[in-house]
């Protein structure tokens, strides 16, 4: 089974909650697919054994063949090419790696050239099987990345997915296909809207789904009356504890301080395959 | 000679539009017979590149020269390299920019005068 971990909302606790469960469950693998900010590992503290850019092709022009028609331009979905005086300019930052210009240019006169722009690290802690991607510093494309962390799936495991936060293609890219989401959340007005929001990507996916509230003392009862409306299962409730505070500030898995946190992070699990078993 | 003034409506007593890339229209104003033409900025609501295809749609329809509150480091290089002049840093109504433009009032903008993406209120 594979569990994804999104949230629409950021700092709500999706690596804690993504960290505790592959620490309390046995043949683990755990993917960071927040490749912006990746920090599973400072949790995990894994061996490295492998290291691999991550490369999307980009347009570079053969100026022989090349007669500035523009039709690389007109089929540029991202606007990462412009051709002015029969001269075309690359915005290689802009390019998504589609291959349109490559496709479309009636003289073949675009060759692609790799253009890196992340790493994938795998690696091991004990029991636990990990991998996570990096995205280069000024690097705006995530979800090639993403892809490339998610070929690491190793389907004789459980598969633990910290998907990053919002509800644009990073997250779809991370979620997509996955079993089961698990949306973590916080009882706020901030953490309600876009809580709503990532549930509409998830029932547009068609993932079946279920909300964990992380401090769930705080803010107010609105987000348990939205999840009673829209008949969504609420799979745990972590109050807010200056103990879990500070164990996460320490970088510190809270299962391992808080041993009783493990039995309820087994639990969850128990919940999901019986929601997924129906 | 026809010149592009980022708009913030589609007649010269509009304001200039300081944003280049994402400013909603254009004012294609041609100094030959001083008629002008207003053309929505299609570009204004793009994910990314807003200024790359403004600029892009400016050389198409044959300006010569811009004239807008500032231009990104992206639109810069395009507008360079379709020989279109910048003049930034303007403000006020179409029609004051239209006449500081023919008394020579403006200088050339020989860089970009702001970074990526300023245009969509981020500094």
């Amino acid at each position: 089974m594979i569990i994804s971990i999104a949230s629409g909302k950021g700092g709500t606790g999706k690596t804690t909650i993504a960290t505790s469960l592959a620490l309390s469950l046995s043949n683990v693998q755990l993917l960071d697919c927040d490749v912006e900010e990746p920090n599973c590992h400072i949790f995990i503290r894994p061996i490295l054994e492998s290291r691999n850019p991550v490369s999307i092709p980009v347009p570079g022009v053969n100026q022989d063949k090349c007669d500035g028609c523009g039709r690389c331009q007109e089929v540029c979905a991202y606007n990462a090419i412009a051709v002015v005086n029969k001269e075309v300019l690359i915005f290689s930052e802009l390019c998504h790696g589609c291959g349109s210009c490559t496709y479309f240019c009636p003289n073949d006169a675009i060759e692609e050239i790799n253009k890196k722009i992340g790493i994938i690290e795998t690696g091991r802690k004990n029991e636990i099987q990990f991998a996570h991607g990096k995205l280069d510093i000024g690097m705006m494309m995530s979800p090639p990345v993403i892809r490339a962390v998610r070929k690491h799936i190793n389907k004789k495991k459980t598969v633990i997915i910290d998907a990053p936060p919002g509800t644009s293609c990073p997250v779809i890219t991370a979620i997509n296909g996955t079993d089961f989401v698990i949306l973590v959340t916080e009882p706020t007005p901030f953490g309600l809207n876009d809580l709503s929001l990532a549930v509409e990507v998830v029932r547009k996916l068609g993932i079946p789904f279920g909300v964990i509230i992380n401090r769930s003392d705080l803010g107010n009862k609105k987000t348990d009356e939205y999840c009673v409306r829209e008949n969504i299962p609420i799979l745990m409730r972590i109050p807010f504890s200056k103990k879990i505070a500070e164990i996460y500030s320490r970088g510190d898995p809270v299962v391992k301080e808080l041993p009783e946190y493990r039995e309820k992070f087994q639990g969850l699990y128990k919940k999901i395959k019986e929601i997924k078993t129906g | 000679m026809k010149i592009a003034i980022t708009s913030s409506g589609t007649t010269l007593q509009s304001g200039v539009d300081p944003r280049f890339g994402r400013c909603p229209y254009y004012i294609i104003y041609d100094t030959e017979n001083d008629s002008f033409e207003a053309i929505e900025n299609k570009s204004s609501l793009a994910g990314g590149g807003a200024g790359i295809q403004a600029a892009q749609n400016i050389s198409d329809m044959k300006a010569e020269a811009v004239i807008t509150g500032n231009v990104g480091p992206n639109a810069f290089r395009v507008l360079s390299a379709a020989s279109v002049k910048i003049y930034s840093g303007a403000t006020g109504s179409i029609k004051d920019a239209i006449e500081k433009f023919k008394n020579g009032e403006y200088e050339e903008t020989t860089g970009p005068d702001v970074g990526s993406h300023f245009g969509m209120g981020r500094k």
